[in-house]
This record gives structure tokens, sequence and C-alpha cells, in this order.
């Protein structure tokens, strides 16, 4: 076992960020993810790393963008508004198939929102809020040691499929200290080996080989649906290969929540007032968003009553929970919203009150 | 026979789709000659920006990405923090970098980026069809001023090179024009100046080129040159406004 350091959240993301061989950080200050810039301001120098900070987060995504597509490995983070911002560059990204980690530690919304922690970005990160046919891989930890373990597979993920990864990691986790195991040092990869890991990139063709060119614009429409067709693919290669979750106590559930992020560890605390109350309850914890862990409904057994969506959002996961569950349990959210977190005897209220008063079926209580 | 003339390397043998008359391609050429004059052609890595000239790839023989609306600035800003030697140039318009790019424009040039950008101001949003651009003139029609501009309702027309020139990062800042040959061949040193600023990574190097849309400005391309004469290098005075000592 390796040794364990305290870090908070966002330090321990971007330190491992720059593990992972991360050599371009590019960022604009937000609440509550400032410590991550911060950090890179500090330490992406002294590992012969690149920083700006940009004038904006439309600036940010768009410098990510030259960077990677010209062969950087690259890390840009922000919160819930910043991420917005960030849309038009994500999907541009998809469009020309250029890899790029993003830290999305979000909060409250809608709007300016609140600088508390939220979830309520899941539509934002999982049904794309820029233009266009196409998905981010998104990755959803619960813990400062899953985060960092997530953000090591995250670059591997981007680069395999040449996307964009998010890691969907809220206020809380940015914000707490938590003991964690960062991985090695990785050597980050040299200009000149570029053209040889990704001969795509933008290196200038040394009159050795025709021109690369990065282009999103086709006004040819039967070229551009070739052009997704032909990206398309990887997404349903994704969809076999990606999807990740984490079952808990689901043996004779008669309920079971599904909750992600640090939320599915206020879930678990509910899990045990509920068993107090002589309810058994269970857990899936999706670690992916998108691709989302649809198979895990599949691991529910015939004592199960209802499926419960605990989010920290007004129930937009639940659209994923029904399509997984496909009728087969009655579903329903138990959700606080704005940045207002969940306390575990709440959810075990709600829950109870739930399976008692059979407000099943979608219903919010 | 001696050969007195080659049309460049860098131009690849591609048919232009740019209107007749319209002067990107003259532009083009220019800063093709000058990469290849000076050996930078398999270095150079171009943006290009969202209007006419997205599609400057297809011609540039030269590694190239497109970028979203104005964000041009940005991208070659992260380009060039991978390849710090690498001789990396934005190529944009008007609507482009004068209006929904001036936050990514002002920010290269506030961080002293050591990139070079190519300004085409031809008074106009060519690609979309004619609307009126910042760079617009008083009085000029466009589809979004039928009328004619008007100073009450639109203010007067951004001088970018002058407003650029405030800046202390953007250490070359030169206007340029394309209506003549021998403003043309000024150009041309316009060009060659930036990437030796570049070269010298001594900060931004910014050249405007006063440009021709026959098209949208509903005028043959003669009539055009002797417009943007008569009326655009009246309020956009051609010159230098900012030239570092190293490279006179
Ligand atoms: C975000 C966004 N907004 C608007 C457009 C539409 N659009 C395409 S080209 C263009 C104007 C380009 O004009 P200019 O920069 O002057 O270049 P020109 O075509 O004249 O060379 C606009 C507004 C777009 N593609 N993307």
């Amino acid at each position: 076992m390796k040794e364990k350091v305290l870090m908070k959240g966002n330090e321990a993301f971007g330190e491992t960020a720059i593990r992972c061989g991360c050599r371009f950080y590019f960022g604009y200050p937000i609440t509550p993810q400032n410590e991550l810039t911060e950090y890179m301001s500090a330490n992406l120098k002294k590992a012969g790393g690149e920083f700006i900070q940009a004038e904006s987060e439309l600036a940010a995504v768009n410098m990510a963008y030259g960077a990677a597509c010209s062969g950087g490995r690259v890390l840009i983070s922000s919160s819930s508004p910043g991420i917005a911002l960030m849309q038009e560059g994500l999907s541009f990204m998809c469009s020309v198939q250029v890899p790029l980690v993003v830290i999305n530690v979000s909060r409250g919304g809608p709007g300016v929102g609140s600088i508390q922690p939220g979830q309520a970005d899941y539509y934002q990160a999982t049904r794309g809020g820029g233009n266009g046919d196409y998905h981010l891989i998104v990755y959803a930890p619960s813990s400062i040691q899953e985060a960092s373990d997530t953000i090591v597979k995250a670059y591997d993920v981007a680069e395999k499929y040449r996307n964009p990864v998010m890691v969907l990691a809220d206020g809380m986790l940015g914000q707490m200290m938590e003991p964690v195991s960062l991985p090695e040092m990785k050597e980050a990869l040299a200009e000149e080996d570029i053209p040889k890991v990704k001969p795509w990139a933008l290196v200038g063709h040394k009159d050795q080989r025709p021109h690369n060119v990065i282009k999103s614009l086709y006004l040819q429409t039967e070229q551009l649906e070739e052009t997704i067709n032909g990206y398309w693919g990887k997404y349903e290669t994704a969809k076999k290969e990606l999807p990740e979750y984490e079952a808990y106590n689901l043996d004779g559930a008669e309920v079971v929540m599904v909750a992600y992020g640090s939320t599915s560890r206020i879930v678990l605390e509910a899990i045990d007032l509920l068993a107090e109350s002589g309810i058994k309850a269970g857990l899936i914890r999706p670690i992916t968003l998108w691709p989302f862990p649809y198979n895990a409904f599949d691991k529910i057994g015939s004592s199960t009553k209802a499926v419960v969506s605990v989010e920290l959002s007004k129930g937009q996961m639940l659209d994923d929970i029904l399509i997984g569950s496909n009728g087969r349990w009655p579903a329903a959210v138990v959700s606080r919203t704005g940045g207002v977190l969940i306390y575990p005897q709440e959810v075990a209220d709600r829950v109870k009150e739930l399976l008692e008063g059979g407000k099943l079926n979608g219903k919010s209580v | 026979m001696e050969k007195v003339f080659e049309y460049t390397r860098g131009m690849l043998d591609v048919k232009l789709t740019y209107c007749p008359g319209c002067t990107h391609g003259i532009a083009h050429r220019l800063i093709m000659e000058t990469l290849d004059e000076r050996g930078l052609l398999g270095d150079a890595i171009g943006v290009a920006p969202i209007g006419c000239s997205i599609t400057s790839h297809r011609y540039l023989n030269v590694d190239m990405c497109e970028s979203a609306h104005g964000r041009a600035p940005a991208i070659a800003s992260g380009i060039k923090r991978v390849h710090p030697n690498a001789a990396v140039f934005t190529y944009q318009g008007d609507g482009d970098l004068a209006s929904i790019g001036t936050a990514e424009i002002v920010h290269a040039a506030h961080r002293g980026e050591k990139f070079c950008t190519f300004f085409i101001n031809n008074a106009i949003y060519g690609m979309t069809g004619g609307q009126m651009a910042p760079t617009t003139l008083v009085g000029q029609k466009t589809t979004t001023t039928r009328e004619g501009r008007s100073e009450a309702a639109c203010g007067k027309p951004l001088r970018i090179s002058e407003m650029l020139a405030t800046i202390s990062g953007a250490v070359y800042v030169e206007r340029v024009s394309l209506d003549s040959p021998a403003n043309v061949r000024k150009a041309k040193k316009a060009v060659h100046k930036a990437f030796e600023v570049q070269e010298k990574k001594l900060g931004f190097a910014f050249v405007e080129m006063l440009s021709t849309c026959p098209t949208n400005w509903g005028l043959s391309p003669v009539a055009s040159l002797e417009w943007l004469r008569s009326n655009m290098m009246q309020y956009y005075p051609l010159g230098v406004f900012r030239n570092p000592e190293e490279v006179m």
C-alpha cells in the first residue's frame, strides 16, 4: 500500500493530473474549485508545464482545444456556470475528436445559483449542454481517493476514445480533505514524440507529409452525417466497455436507492438508519453517468418494492433510473437542491414515508 | 529562360472558392509566400476563423484547425504553449475578431502572446450575407443597416489596430491595404515583420489588412478597390502603430 497524504480534493485533483503527465492547464476563478486553479498555477511550471489564467471559461476551453489538438495532455476545470460557458468548446472538441479531461466541481444552479455543492449539472453533463450529436464520457467519483484514481483512468479513456471526459465532482469533494494515495509520477509526452503517438495532431508538417487539418465544418450535409456516423461507433463501444457501478446490500432489499458522488455516502448512512427501523435498503451507485450503467438494475431482486433516486437536484438522474428500471418497479426521487445538503436521517425518513404512503412513480417528496 | 516568379509551395493546388474580386486570396498568398521565404512552412500551425475563410485550410499548405467563432486567439495561445517554436498564426475576419472575439483578441495581446494575427477588415460580415460588422462605416448599407449604419444607433466603427496598440503586449501593430500592387507589396513586408517578431519571441504581432467584399458591398471588383481607397482608408489610416526596436 502506497503512502497516504491528507489533501484537499481540489488540490489532489490537480496533483493527480500532473502525475498523469498533464502539462497544460487553463482556468478561470470560480468557487468551489479555486484551489485547483491555484494549485496548477503554483505547481505546473515546476513540472515543466504551462498554466494560463484565461480571460473566461470560453477562452479556457478554447485554449484547451488548441493545446489538445496540437498534441498536449490538458486539464481544465470549473464549476457549473463556468462549465455552461465551456459547452461551445466541448461540443467542438467532440466533433473534431480531440481528447481532454475536464473537472466540474459542481454547485447549485441554475443561473449563478449558489456556491454550495449541487448535483443539478446532471443533464448538462450527460445530455450535452452544447449543440449537435455528441456525448461526453462522465465519471462521478464519491471520494477523493476515487477521484484521483478516476482522473488517471480519464486520461486513458479520453485518449483511447479521442473524446473529452468529464469528472463530475461536486463542491463537497472539491472542498473536503481526505487521505489519498496518489499515483506514481508519469513522464509527460515530449514535444518531439507527439507525432508518433498522435499522428493527427498539429505539429507542423516538416515538409514530410500532407498538412494535417482539424475541421468541424461540413457544408455538404451528407459528409457531416458520414462524419458523425463515423465517430458514433465509438459511443456504441463506450456503452459496452465503460459503464461502471457499485452495488451494495441489494440482496433482499425492500427498497433500492440510487445515488452518485458524495450523496451516495449519505445514502450509505441512511441505509443503516433504515435497518434500525427494520427496513432493508440497498444502493446502486453509478460510477459512470454516461454511459449510464443501466445493467445495474438487472441485479435487483424480487424482494424490492421501489427504486428511489437520491440526488441534490430535482430528479434529473431519475430519467436514467426510469430507463434502467424499465417499469419493473415504481420509482421516486428524494431530493434537496440549490446547494442544500441532505442528511442521512432525512433520506431515511422520506424513504420510509414513500414506502408507507405509496407515493411512487416518479413523484418527488 | 530564367524563372522570375513561381507560385508559392505554401498554396495548395486547389481552386479558391472565394467570390471574384475578394481579397482573401491575396492575403492567403502573402502569408504563405512569407512562410515559404522564411523556411517556416513545415513548422507553421494556422487557426482558421468562422467566416468565409473558415475554408482557408483547403488552400494553405500548413497544419491547421478550425475554430469556433472568435476564439482563434485562445486556440493559438494553447497551441503555442505546446509548440513554443512553431510559427503560429490566426487568420480572422472583422465579425470574428472585432465582434464576437473581442475578449480573446484583447487578452491574447494583453498576455503578449507570441503568435501572429492577420485581421481581414472588409467592413462587413461576408459569409452570412452582408450584415453590419463593428467595422462597417457610418452610412454604409448592409442587410441589417438598410438605411446605412447610423452612428446614433450603432456607434462609430471600431478601429481595432489603434485599440490594440494601447496594450503593451501587442508589440507590433500595423494596418496595411490590399487595394493596389504597391500596397500589397507593403502588406507582404508587414507579414514578414510579424513572423520576425514571433521568431524573436518579442510579443504579439498584429497585421490588419483592409480588404474588399464585392459581393456584399454590391460593387464590381474594380469599384470595390476604389471604394476601399476612398472610404475605408479615410477612416482606417494605414501605418505602423507599434513597432519593436528589434525589427526595424
Ligand atoms: C457562434 C456563432 N455565431 C454566429 C455564426 C454565424 N456566422 C458565420 S460567419 C459569420 C460572420 C463572419 O464575418 P467576418 O468575420 O467579417 O468574416 P468574412 O466572412 O467577412 O470573411 C457569422 C456571424 C457562427 N457560425 N457561430
